[in-house]
């Protein structure tokens, strides 16, 4: 991806409660406020209260601190960080398989991996899975390298990000009620973050 | 130690505890346990509504009167989605309201049980926040959250969903203590002082500025700061519809309504001034017009405890967030003194352009709604609590009523729900029986919800209801004469005989056809205490002037003739 093309997009980091219904409310948000969102990924945190979100927007014609403070009036949103307008870490995972039938095919295929941060992870007669985890301007890169061979299958993570340095985005907050009654009995809710 | 206390106890303990003496619902088999354990509690006063809709209104009526938290009570499935309209009005005039619902017990939740809804699911767009109780541990931190979310920050509704099961759970119950603990809810409070800065800068350097003061001054009870900023520095200021009551409306520097059925003289001044200060407002397109045309030559100021009501329409040079009142106490020590009396001048020459178009004196063959409206006004002495529907008849009352005295108008600005006069009127002089309160409704509008007449009737609720009747949805019928070659298809509406109506319900009513009987009708909504109802047949194709049309410029308006214009009498 050229600079001109990350220019245009957002990416915003939120610390989110993990509790049901969160992911809906910022899906819900996004689209009755029109926000265009090229990727979301939520996952754990270190803390089992708190989960994160990676969110990758279009940002033609808004700004990050107006999705920003969009965010922030979800009550279940913790904190809210552009992390596009810092310096920052971002990655992105792919599985791709790729045909891999003959011996060319497989070289070819070896010989692209190497350049790439990206790994065989299976391999049979007839098709090879491809892992990669980089910058999403790489895996893009790598996909259109891998298109001649012929990708038959293909899913990515979307974008997981987080600032660079000291600025550290956390919250020292502990929940009033821990959330274990309702769970499945681990300490965790059962359906988690969403 | 605490009581062992079912879910639905805990429930009403904690409404108490949030003072909470009113509830307005209607009953049904998933918030039964509530219902039955209401009986319990004497002190609080539950009104049966006819329509859940009413219920929501009404709470919403009553918090617009008060400011304090109204609370609707409905069960699960169609008693719950029959509140949404209600909800979504309050939601977008950031009204704070609580409303509680009954939800099928938790384990036939997602089975498509009987009167089974999503409820959280379809009013989280509508509500500032809500709640789906899984666990009954939670539901005093939840009733605690609800109502703290529901009045601060920029107050909205909340909606309590609470399964059956959980309402007849019994757990110790240990009321919540201390500080509420929401870590992703602080609402902003203070500016920082480089922009106060930089809002001075621009304050005292205008020549021609113009206060924008919108719904949140009443909110946060800034009316005196503002009033002080306008008059240190002399600065006019125009209202939204929302903002009527945010500082009296025969002070001298209050320009009156502006936007789409705003005063001329508010739009132009807004137009040509070289700086808006925008107070609690929201820049909505019935206000503004067309945004690339607006105020242009303006830099603007927007202070509002919404952070993404910044620059979401209009871009402005100084974006404060924080509670209105603190902001200004921030700003007023530097604010300097100053006179704009040519900018003052200039303005009035508008105004009396205005007063020359006006109809309320001329004399007309039929009665007509700016009368009704401006003659309401002059025989209640101004004091009363309007509430309006939506339509032609509410921009009249925003036009021909002005308030003195803050929270004393009450209408849907935002969603503009037809319907919603009656039920809020209700809901208001619940929440204060000693003001004198009148729903002004058009006779479409109060079509629509008035089931509430028999809700009125029970509770012997002392509103008057005023019917200004043209016999047509107007303000369509008045697109339709403007942008669609009067083609009134859909907007002639046949009525009941409303005297008849009200007088089936037990209500008294008059039907007023001549300007002469306005003193009487006001008379004789007074001589009874509780509901009355009065119907004004009125002109049938009354215009409200003047109109911006949707789009056009703000100063773009179409205006009343003056007397002297051909075919004007």
């Amino acid at each position: 991806m050229s600079d001109q093309a990350e220019k245009t997009k957002h990416i915003l980091v939120a610390l989110v409660e993990n509790k049901p219904g969160v992911l809906n409310r910022i899906a819900s948000l996004f689209r009755r406020r029109n926000f265009n969102v090229d990727s979301l990924t939520v996952g754990r945190t270190h803390r089992s209260h708190i989960s994160r979100m990676t969110i990758v927007m279009d940002g033609s014609g808004i700004s990050g601190r107006r999705i920003a403070a969009n965010l922030f009036k979800l009550i279940n949103v913790i904190d809210v960080a552009v992390v596009s307008e810092e310096p920052h870490v971002s990655r992105d995972l792919a599985l791709i398989k790729v045909r891999a039938n003959d011996a060319d095919a497989r070289n070819h295929l070896t010989q692209v991996c190497d350049q790439y941060p990206a790994h065989i992870v299976d391999i049979g007669p007839e098709v090879a899975i491809v892992q990669i985890a980089a910058q999403e301007d790489l895996v893009e890169m790598l996909i259109k390298e891998l298109e001649p061979l012929g990708i038959v299958e293909m899913v990515r993570t979307g974008v997981v990000a987080m600032g660079r340095g000291v600025r550290i985005l956390d919250s020292p907050y502990e929940p009033v009620i821990p959330a274990t009654r309702n769970s499945n009995g681990n300490g965790a809710y059962q359906v988690y973050g969403v | 130690m605490g009581k062992v206390l079912t879910g639905a106890e805990i429930l009403l303990e904690c409404l108490l505890r949030e003072g909470v003496d009113l509830i307005f619902g209607y009953p049904g088999g998933a918030i039964l346990p509530t219902y039955d354990t209401l009986t319990k509690y004497p002190q609080i006063h539950h009104v049966l509504v006819r329509h859940e809709q009413g219920a929501s209104h009404m709470a919403d009526g009553y918090a617009r009167a008060t400011g304090k938290v109204g609370v609707a009570l409905a069960t699960s499935g169609p008693g719950a989605t029959n509140l949404v309209t209600g909800i979504a009005t309050a939601m977008m005039d950031s009204s704070p309201i609580v409303c509680i619902t009954g939800q099928v017990p938790r384990g036939a939740i997602g089975s498509d049980a009987f009167q089974e809804t999503d409820v959280t699911g379809v009013t989280l767009p509508v509500t500032k926040h809500n709640y789906l109780v899984m666990d009954i541990h939670e539901l005093p931190y939840i009733v605690r959250e609800a109502f703290y979310i529901a009045r601060t920050g920029r107050p909205g509704p909340v909606l309590i969903d609470i399964p059956k099961d959980i309402q007849n759970e019994k757990i110790e119950f240990v009321y919540p203590e201390g500080e509420i603990r929401l870590p992703g809810y602080r609402p902003p409070q203070k500016a920082l002082p480089d922009e106060i800065e930089a809002a001075l800068e621009l304050i005292n350097a205008a020549q021609k500025p113009v206060i924008l003061a919108g719904h949140g001054i009443l909110m946060s009870g800034a009316m005196a700061e503002v009033r002080e900023l306008a008059e240190r520095a002399q600065i006019p200021v125009s209202m939204t519809l929302l903002g009527k009551g945010s500082m009296p409306e025969n002070h001298p520097l209050n320009l009156r309504m502006m936007g789409m059925h705003g005063e001329a003289a508010s739009n132009n001044a807004i137009q040509e001034s070289d700086l808006l200060i925008a107070l609690g407002m929201r820049f909505d397109d019935r206000v503004t017009g067309n945004l690339k045309t607006y105020a242009q030559g303006a830099k603007k100021i927007h202070i509002d405890i919404d952070p993404s009501e910044i620059n979401k329409n209009v871009p402005v040079d100084v974006g404060m967030v924080g509670d209105l009142r603190t902001v200004l106490t921030q700003l007023l020590p530097g604010v300097k003194r100053a006179s704009h009396a040519e900018w003052l001048n200039h303005i009035r020459d508008w105004q009396e352009d205005a007063h020359e178009r006006d109809i309320i004196n001329r004399e007309t063959e039929m009665l007509m709604g700016a009368q009704v409206i401006n003659d309401l006004w002059k025989f209640t002495g101004g004091e009363a609590i309007t509430v309006s529907d939506v339509g032609q008849h509410q921009m009249l009352e925003a036009q021909y009523y002005p308030h003195q005295r803050p929270m004393t108008m009450i209408t849907s600005g935002g969603l503009g729900t037809m319907g919603f006069g009656l039920p809020a009127a209700i809901g208001a002089k619940m929440g204060k029986p000693d003001e004198e309160v009148w729903a002004i409704v058009g006779d479409g509008g109060f079509q629509m919800t008035l089931c509430e007449l028999a809700t009125a009737r029970q509770e012997n609720v002392g509103v008057k209801i005023a019917i200004v009747n043209n016999s047509y949805l107007g303000m369509v019928r008045q697109w339709q004469e403007f942008f669609y070659e009067e083609r009134y298809f859909a907007t002639p509406i046949f009525s009941p005989d409303f005297v008849k109506l009200a007088e089936a319900y037990g209500i008294p009513a008059m039907r007023v056809t001549d300007r002469s009987q306005m003193e009487e009708s006001v008379e004789f909504a007074r001589r009874h205490d509780g509901p009355v109802l009065i119907e004004y047949v009125v002109e049938k194709e009354e215009i409200v002037y003047p109109m911006v049309p949707a789009g056009a410029d703000l100063d773009n308006m179409i205006r009343r003739p003056k007397p002297g214009d051909v075919g004007v009498k």
